[in-house]
């Protein structure tokens, strides 16, 4: 069982921990001196821990969610690299002007055989955050520059040259918003990618890991297969730009959560997704190895239905998915 | 005491609200600060007679001055939004869509036509700004979708007339999902060796300049139209300072390689005429 975390609490978990740190009181006072009192009482505190985890963790608000795909210690995209492939080599730059680090991206091979599949090479990128001041700055919170998207795409270019699948990995508050990101055309980095994404020859497979703000998670989300993890969020804006501008406040994001419906349950409803991959209770972070195996897993499923189509059919398909997104009548 | 300062140069009315004062009303030019007779602007094709700046066009505006002798026929005039989030924060997306509706007479955000331009046939789509800021939901999508398509199975060129806010937040996902639609479908047209001209007025920016706003063959910009990704109000809080003048404009654009042309709209037919004569040329050495 995960141990709670005291430094990464998040507030609707705290009554749960107080619960659980006087469980484990009980039990050390239990081992020093057994009382059937005790032992009866340590029972019922395990009971009240277990029905306390299953009321707060099977019914999590939509900013609950949000809370739990921005904690600190979730996986991020390298970790599930890591974690997932072999012998990563991380390309950098975009031949134009710079290398964003908000963007990691490479070939590696993809451990498919530990799943009924096959070790095979990949090109596997995603947004990256960092995990303390220094490298969440230099990782700029994951919100990439026009040079990051460009990245992506003269690897994704490469990757079909090679005829190499691709995996993406979606983890970004939002492209960034600065005025270099507008001067060297942020706006024209992400359409581009868009637009050529629909075209590449080779299977992609998209996944949201945490969050999805956005034209910059988008920026690198076309693909053949969009999954989520179980926490994640996606939408076209973050709760709290959302609550800014349509509440004028910044203190309506959780009701914005609510209404952008913005978690993987809604977005299967209404046919965005593919496929939600289950979380460790209370979040990847809780239990990384079982997250990286849940994930691998469905990985190599998509990639083994994804192989036996032909480059045509993969392209048709693909355009077909992302035409039949939408919801509008006609009079 | 800062009680009398005022905070911004010059005393601005919204634009929405002075394209919206009938006709025979003074406005006051956003650009120079003149007042003008709406029916001044009206005559000059919505372009101060002063300072040229340039008042917003309405779809239907900019179809009776681009097609020939104002002929042109509409489609997908009949698509309409239908709430799939059941959206609601200070009000409901659902009441919004009716009072926007019933204010424009528009049935969303974006509307597609086809007829001749300088004789060639040609498929346009155009957004306008009045209806929910232009922003894109899964209508516009789909009608900016089909317009892409009408132009592919009638071999012809397309023209898309840009003006929106960006992504229509009150579709949550299904809008973003809009970008990846739109941009997606222009590959078919990229295949067919159409071209693909974009016109870029004020403003084009957030989820639309992100997809197909920035796909043309070809970026014509109306003179001082705000143009970008994230907006101006966004980057100055993320910065903490202000922007430097002129940032984010049409000029801007052009200087950093992302605007062609840059066309008063005086001589805007005159200027896509002129490019489709050049790239329809009948000539038969480059035919296949």
């Amino acid at each position: 069982m995960a141990t709670a975390n005291t430094t990464h609490l998040l507030e609707f978990e705290k009554p749960l921990h107080d619960l659980e740190t006087k469980l484990e009181e009980m039990r050390k006072l239990g081992s020093e001196d057994p009382a059937p009192e005790l032992e009866a009482s340590i029972s019922e505190l395990e009971e009240r821990v277990k029905s306390l985890r299953s009321s707060i963790y099977e019914n999590l608000t939509r900013w609950q969610r949000v809370l739990i795909a921005r904690h600190p210690q979730r996986p991020y995209t390298l970790d599930h690299i890591e974690a997932l492939t072999d012998g990563f080599v991380e390309m950098h730059g975009d031949r134009l002007f710079g290398d964003d680090p908000a963007i990691v991206a490479g070939f590696a091979t993809f451990l498919g055989e530990r799943y009924g599949y096959r070790d095979r090479s990949v090109l596997i990128l995603g947004h990256q955050k960092g995990r303390d001041t220094k490298s969440r700055k230099y990782r700029r919170f994951g919100m990439p520059n026009p040079e990051g998207y460009r990245k992506a795409l003269r690897l994704m270019k490469l990757a079909a040259k090679y005829n190499k699948p691709i995996i993406t990995l979606l983890d970004t508050p939002g492209a960034y918003p600065g005025i270099e990101a507008e001067e060297r055309g942020q706006a024209q980095a992400i359409a581009t990618n868009l637009f050529e994404m629909a075209r590449l020859p080779v299977p992609i497979v998209v996944v949201i890991i945490g969050e999805g703000a956005s034209g910059g998670a988008l920026g690198i989300g076309v693909g053949d297969r969009i999954l989520m993890l179980e926490n994640a969020w996606y939408s076209v804006i973050s709760p709290e730009s959302c609550s800014s501008i349509l509440w004028r406040s910044w203190d309506f994001k959780e009701e914005a959560a609510r209404a952008l419906k913005l978690t993987a349950p809604d977005l299967m409803e209404v046919g965005i997704i593919d496929e939600i991959i289950p979380e460790p209770t209370g979040g990847a972070h809780n239990n990384p190895e079982a997250m990286y195996e849940g994930l691998g897993k469905v990985i190599a499923r998509h990639l083994k239905s994804l192989e036996k189509m032909t480059s045509k059919k993969l392209l048709k398909t693909r355009l077909e998915k992302f035409d039949a997104m939408g919801a509008f009548a006609e009079e | 005491m800062a009680w009398f300062r005022r905070k911004t140069a010059g005393i601005h009315t919204k634009i929405s609200q002075q394209i919206n004062v009938p006709e025979g009303h003074w406005v006051k030019c956003p650009g120079c600060s003149t007042t003008i007779n709406q029916r001044e602007i009206g005559k000059n094709l919505k372009v101060c007679p002063n300072c040229s700046h340039h008042f917003k066009l309405s779809s239907n505006e900019y179809f009776e001055l681009l097609f020939d002798n104002g002929q042109f026929q509409v489609y997908d005039d009949t698509l309409i939004s239908v709430d799939p989030l059941k959206f609601v924060d200070k009000k409901s997306y659902s009441s919004r869509l009716e009072t926007s509706r019933e204010k424009t007479q528009l049935s969303d955000a974006a509307r597609t036509a086809m007829g001749m331009i300088g004789g060639h046939r040609i498929s346009v789509a155009s957004m306008d700004f009045s209806f929910i800021g232009g922003s894109m939901g899964s209508v516009v999508g789909e009608v900016v979708t089909r317009a892409i398509r009408r132009a592919c199975s009638e071999k012809t060129a397309l023209l898309v007339i840009a003006q929106s806010g960006g992504a229509r937040m009150m579709e949550g996902a299904l809008s973003l999902m809009q970008m990846a639609k739109t941009s997606a479908n222009l590959g078919k047209l990229e295949e067919l060796g159409l071209p693909f001209m974009v016109l870029l007025t004020n403003p084009t920016t957030g989820g639309v300049t992100a997809s197909f706003a920035m796909l043309g063959d070809i970026h014509f910009a109306e003179p001082g139209a705000l143009i970008g990704f994230a907006g101006p109000r966004i980057i100055r809080e993320t910065m903490g300072q202000d922007l430097p003048d002129g940032f984010q404009r049409s000029e801007f654009l052009l200087e950093r390689g992302f605007v062609d042309r840059i066309v008063d709209r005086r001589e805007l037919r005159q200027e896509l005429v002129q490019y489709l004569d050049l790239i329809l040329e009948d000539d038969p050495d480059t035919r296949k």
